[in-house]
């Protein structure tokens, strides 16, 4: 079993390979924005760049959330009704200020994320139906609560979430870069990640090895809520006004896509937080592209799976040695 | 029978994987009505060389060829159509069908309009298992019933099938004595009816017992084929480990080496650990510097009893003390943070997270200690990594090597320094040695030892009779989920074990006492 | 296990009682529900019982029923489908883009190319064991952008009263024609299911799929066949749909497979697959559609809270099995 310890100094096409499988996310990222450097006019310019940024910063923020799900060999699907009740929430209490309206409108973010990670780390359902079951009635709630209807938000500080910008970055681009940098911090350098990669990987083994594993699930949940919550209420402060109906509608796909195709394998174990966030660039400047070259959006979309059966079909030959 | 022309043969085979060469030019040949023993240390090509011959692998040179002819199975499918069956160690069938849909699976037979006549299947899998001499309600869940006998089913379904070749990988290790016998039986008419049997084991008493002849396998190649019975034990053994016999014969067959000192006061008391059905009050204490055996019969409660006193299995009473402490039931954190390590049976379900690396798997346990307010001190990681993979010898091309990559022996050590450099108090081994080769074996018996003398409380469980003989200061013996008796230092002999196992206590053994105090 | 060497209850499985009791539970648990369910409504609701109304529930669930039995297949087996939705809209846009040149064409093109759809997924999932999760996400998103783009992104009328309009329009002995196509579908699945040797594979495969393998059965053909036959019907209810409807939609069937999975699991099959009866389906498909129904009569609520009626009927059900389970443990 010395295969791995083999030096492997020259270039043969199973290091290219293999290299490509461990970056191809940044490879098909470069090779897009070289393709629209070409073809698309105005493509290097600061508004189509702070445009990629502001409207992929929810994406990212769900992703997170998701990756971490993933790496624990689940997954959380309820992240578009999640963002649709906490825009739902947002406005209801921005009467007592907005420090009350964030707070109810994340705290509903945990608290769906309390309900999905107690059914999965304690009830012992699957990932897939808890978050499923939240997935559909999270945005029937969403719409009761709202009434049915969109209400505007006008607080100033809200708003400055979804349209202000600080030192001349996007808001919603800061709020999304300070989450990176914490899940990043969480993942790498916390025992809370290496439960995250340990539970994912092999759960008996980290319970048995003393791990809090009901725990870590839950919070894992948890976080996916509030981060869900907190692209509502960008995503909403960007409207300026809540909108259960649409907000997040099949957002989850673009994040799972995320998290796929930046290498976080689905049978968890392990979680990829750049990889994720390139991901998100990835698939968001695909639909960028499409729209600035009037070409049919939805060719986008078959692009897209496209990617993502490739990028899985990669990544299943690299747990063989 | 000699004359026969063989039913099977393989030759001259070869198969590498990347970075091993499993099988070197394997030649192999079974006769009709014959038992053939497969032995050899665990990493020596058996299960390659069965997985070849049921088209699970393709082999990269040589032949097979069935009855006389050259075959390439493609899969296990059509070595079956061919005629050849094969009984899995792990018992492989369908856990939620019953008995009878698992016999017949995939071979149901229809009635007039092509449906599956469920009456007819029932009444013939009855009719199969009856005449086997075994047991079981057909129409009941194979999960709901015991593992002996879904063994049993196992061999039910791939003899039922008119093979003219029978594989058995360690057919017997979820079987009792009796199950046993029911299955030589099983063995016997098959060798009658002129059907091959490749039979593999671990347990030389079962090869004496019914094999016809035998082969040896050794680094993936042949080191020995010829009749058994023209075969000593000792020459066996000698053959398989690719050692001299006189130097077999000086060491035994272990690597444990003399007794301990131990202390007075326990380091570990378990008291009345009741699980029911499968523990009954299970007593029994554990001191400083002594290795004291679980020995029991499969399903008599040792891995139970184990899982119990960690908390990895919530108990209905009973209590665990260490160093005098009580300590919360039912949860391995608490068991962990008062100084109980682990080491499971199953090293890949439970024990090793495979797409993690060494590193990673070594520090699992160590987490919180090595962790200030949540945040991991690489630095504190590195060197315990670095210390534990110098000391047990742990061959990896480097810390960040996936720990899937590692041979069993190497995950087996991993695993080890996962619970040695927490420093424990007490140590639970859970079959330590199953499943790795000979080498490493012998390598963890010695740090068993080692271990022991350095005055950690160690409970050892194996299935092998001679380890518990050689490694134990002390036998608890366990039939049923009770204890049914303990061996001081001197009483402890095979002998008095298997009495133990087999009758308990109150039978007597030789006229040496068993100490009362063991069933508290 | 002093009792007997080969005795049933043997260490580490439960009594067979229990298990039975457990795998009763699991298979009728959805049939006695619905049972009390249509009758607290026939009480309760003085036009719940009427002829147009359950015809109205059977219809409603007709489309969704033709996906559950595909569904279903695919769910013991152990594998999920979550391009069954956009399947629909697909094929109701092949159907609507076809009629105009032969109306059998429109009725026959639909379920081929979807079919071939789920052949490539099976494929993907069988041959190349890529995850049927993500397989099918891609399917979901790539084949709903290919109506979406066959149909420029509207919907296509279907002109005039061609036989086309029969099959979602017309009545076979007194019944809409879709309900006799998925009463016919759910007969001939269940009967595939449970009575032929291809039935007991998939439970094979869904209990253990390794296992499986080394009892010789063909795991690979039997996954694909699952694929297949879960796009094909999809396309074909796709097409019914547009019959039925006079139209093609390219965004018909949108969130179905979410349905369609939480029918197949209401109705007891195992997520995780190897145990599951056709029955327990339909009467997944039907409850899901009694519930809508009832929260359509109620009037006030909308549509809104049906979504939330169904998510917490859907965990109820897992929590309940997911306890069940443990029990038996």
């Amino acid at each position: 079993m010395d295969s791995g310890a083999r030096p492997n100094k020259s270039l043969d096409a199973s290091t290219v390979t293999s290299w490509v499988r461990g970056r191809g996310v940044y490879v098909a990222f470069v090779v897009l924005v070289i393709f629209n450097l070409i073809v698309t006019p105005n493509f290097a310019s600061v508004v189509t760049l702070s445009t990629l940024l502001i409207t992929v910063s929810p994406i990212v923020l769900v992703s997170l959330g998701v990756a971490l799900t993933i790496g624990t060999e689940g997954i959380d699907l309820s992240v578009g009704s999640v963002m649709a009740l906490a825009s739902a929430f947002l406005p209801l209490y921005l009467g007592y200020g907005w420090p009350v309206g964030l707070s109810v409108a994340l705290l509903v973010g945990v608290l769906a994320g309390l309900v999905n990670g107690s059914l999965v780390a304690f009830v012992g359902v699957q990932p897939i139906i808890a978050t499923l079951a939240m997935l559909v009635g999270g945005r029937g709630l969403a719409q009761i609560f709202a009434g049915g209807q969109s209400l505007p938000v006008t607080d100033p500080v809200i708003l400055w979430l979804g349209q202000g910008r600080l030192f001349g970055l996007p808001a919603p681009v800061i709020v999304a870069a300070v989450a990176v940098l914490v899940v990043g911090f969480l993942v790498r350098r916390t025992t809370f990640g290496r439960y995250v990669v340990a539970i994912g990987g092999n759960r008996s083994a980290s319970y048995l090895s003393g791990h809090p594993v009901r725990r870590t699930l839950l919070a894992v949940y948890v976080i996916s809520g509030l981060l869900a919550a907190l692209a509502g209420v960008v995503a909403t402060a960007r409207l300026g006004a809540s909108d259960p109906s649409n907000i997040g509608l099949l957002i989850e796909l673009s994040a799972i896509t995320a998290v796929v195709v930046g290498g976080t394998p689905l049978s968890g174990g392990r979680v990829k937080v750049v990889g994720t966030v390139m991901g998100a660039l990835l698939i968001q400047l695909i639909s960028n592209t499409f729209i600035a070259n009037d070409l049919p959006f939805t060719w986008a979309q078959v692009l897209t799976a496209a990617i993502i059966l490739v990028a899985v079909y990669l990544q299943k030959g690299r747990g063989v040695v | 029978m000699e004359q026969d022309s063989p039913i099977l043969e393989v030759r001259r085979v070869t198969k590498r994987f990347p970075g091993v060469l499993a099988l070197d030019g394997v030649s192999f040949d079974l006769r009709p009505g014959e038992v053939h023993a497969l032995v050899g240390e665990n990493g020596a090509g058996k299960s390659t060389l069965i997985k070849v011959v049921t088209g699970v692998y393709r082999p990269d040179e040589g032949q097979i060829l069935f009855n006389g002819e050259e075959v390439t199975f493609a899969e296990p499918r059509e070595s079956q159509a061919a005629g050849i069956s094969t009984i899995y160690q792990e018992i492989n069938l369908i856990p939620l069908l019953s008995v009878a849909q698992n016999v017949f699976l995939g071979r149901e037979p229809r009635n007039s309009l092509g449906m599956i006549d469920k009456a007819r299947m029932n009444r013939d899998a009855a009719e199969i298992l009856e005449r086997y001499g075994i047991r079981a309600d057909v129409t009941a869940p194979l999960r709901s019933l015991g593992l002996g006998v879904q063994q049993m089913v196992a061999i039910a379904r791939a003899i039922s099938v008119d093979a003219r070749a029978v594989i058995m990988d360690e057919p017997t290790s979820s079987l009792e004595a009796r199950e046993v016998e029911t299955l030589f039986g099983v063995i016997g008419q098959l060798r009658e009816e002129g059907v091959g049997v490749i039979y593999v084991s671990h347990r030389l008493e079962e090869l004496y017992e019914i094999c016809d002849r035998v082969t040896v396998l050794r680094d993936g190649r042949v080191a020995h084929t010829g009749d058994l019975a023209e075969l000593s034990r000792l020459q066996l053994i000698a053959h398989m480990l690719g050692r001299e016999l006189s130097e077999v014969q000086e060491e035994g067959a272990t690597g444990f080496g003399g007794e301990h000192e131990t202390a007075r006061e326990p380091v570990l008391v378990a008291q009345s650990l009741s699980q029911r059905p499968r523990l009954h009050e299970v007593s029994f204490d554990v001191h400083p510097g002594e290795v004291v055996g679980l020995a029991g019969l499969l399903g008599a409660g040792r891995t139970e009893t184990a899982k119990a006193i960690f908390g990895a299995e919530p108990i209905d009473s009973g209590s665990v003390r260490v160093e005098g402490k009580d300590i919360k039931t039912g949860s391995p954190g608490a068991a962990i943070r008062a100084g109980i390590a682990f080491l499971p049976e199953d090293r890949k379900l439970e024990g090793i997270i495979p797409d993690l690396s060494v590193r990673e798997n070594i520090v699992a346990a160590a987490l919180p200690k090595l962790a200030r307010a949540g945040l991991v001190s690489e630095k504190a990681q590195d060197d315990l990594v670095e210390e534990f993979m110098q000391s047990l010898g742990i061959k990896a091309s480097s810390p960040n090597q996936p720990v899937r990559e590692l041979s069993g022996g190497n995950q087996q050590k991993v695993l080890l320094a996962r619970w040695m450099c927490m420093n424990p108090k007490v140590l639970i081994l859970d079959e330590p040695t199953r499943g790795i080769d000979i080498g490493a074996k012998v390598e963890i018996q010695k740090l068993v030892d080692d271990l022991a003398a350095k005055g950690l409380g160690i409970i050892l469980i194996s299935s092998e009779v001679d380890e518990i003989t050689e490694g134990s200061d002390r036998v608890v013996a366990l039939r049923d989920g009770t204890v049914v008796g303990l061996l001081s230092e001197d009483e402890i002999t095979e002998s008095n074990l298997m009495a133990l196992l087999a009758h308990g206590e109150d039978s007597g053994h030789g006229g040496q006492e068993t100490r009362e105090d063991a069933d508290g | 296990m002093s009792t007997g060497s080969a005795d049933t209850e043997g260490l580490g499985g439960s009594p067979a009682w229990r298990e039975r009791l457990f795998t009763t539970l699991q298979r009728r648990g959805a049939i006695v529900v619905l049972i009390l369910v249509v009758a607290v409504s026939a009480v309760v609701f003085d036009n719940f019982l009427t002829e147009q109304n359950l015809e109205n529930i059977v219809l409603q669930g007709a489309f969704l029923g033709l996906i559950v039995v595909g569904m279903t297949f695919v769910i013991i087996s152990g594998g999920i489908d979550l391009s069954v939705g956009s399947m629909v809209g697909l094929g109701g846009i092949l159907a609507a883009l076809t009629v105009q040149v032969s109306w059998p064409l429109a009725l026959i093109l639909p379920p081929l190319v979807c079919g071939l759809i789920g052949f490539g997924n099976g494929l993907l999932i069988a041959r190349a064991k890529m995850a049927p999760f993500i397989v099918t996400l891609a399917g979901l998103l790539g084949i709903r952008g290919l109506a979406l783009a066959l149909a420029n992104e509207k919907p296509i009328g279907i002109g005039g009263s061609s036989p086309f309009d029969w099959f979602g329009q017309g009545q076979i002995l007194g019944i809409s024609v879709p309900v006799f196509f998925v009463i016919i579908a759910f007969a001939v699945g269940g009967l595939v299911l449970a009575r032929t040797s291809y039935g007991r594979i998939i439970f094979a495969i869904g209990g253990s799929e390794e296992s499986a393998r080394l009892m010789g059965l063909p795991v690979d053909r039997t996954k694909v066949i699952a694929y297949t036959t879960s796009g094909a019907l999809a396309g074909f209810a796709g097409a019914l749909l547009a019959a039925r409807l006079s139209a093609g939609d390219p965004n018909a069937g949108l969130a179905w497979e979410l349905d369609a999975i939480s029918a197949v699991v209401v109705g007891g099959t195992l997520l995780t697959g190897g145990a599951g009866t056709m029955s327990g389906s339909l009467a997944g498909v039907l409850l899901l559609s009694i519930l809508q129904n009832l929260i359509n009569q109620l009037g006030t609520l909308g549509s809104y809270a049906q979504q939330v009626v169904s998510g917490f009927f859907l965990i109820i059900v897992v929590v309940v099995q997911a306890y069940l389970s443990r029990k038996e443990r």
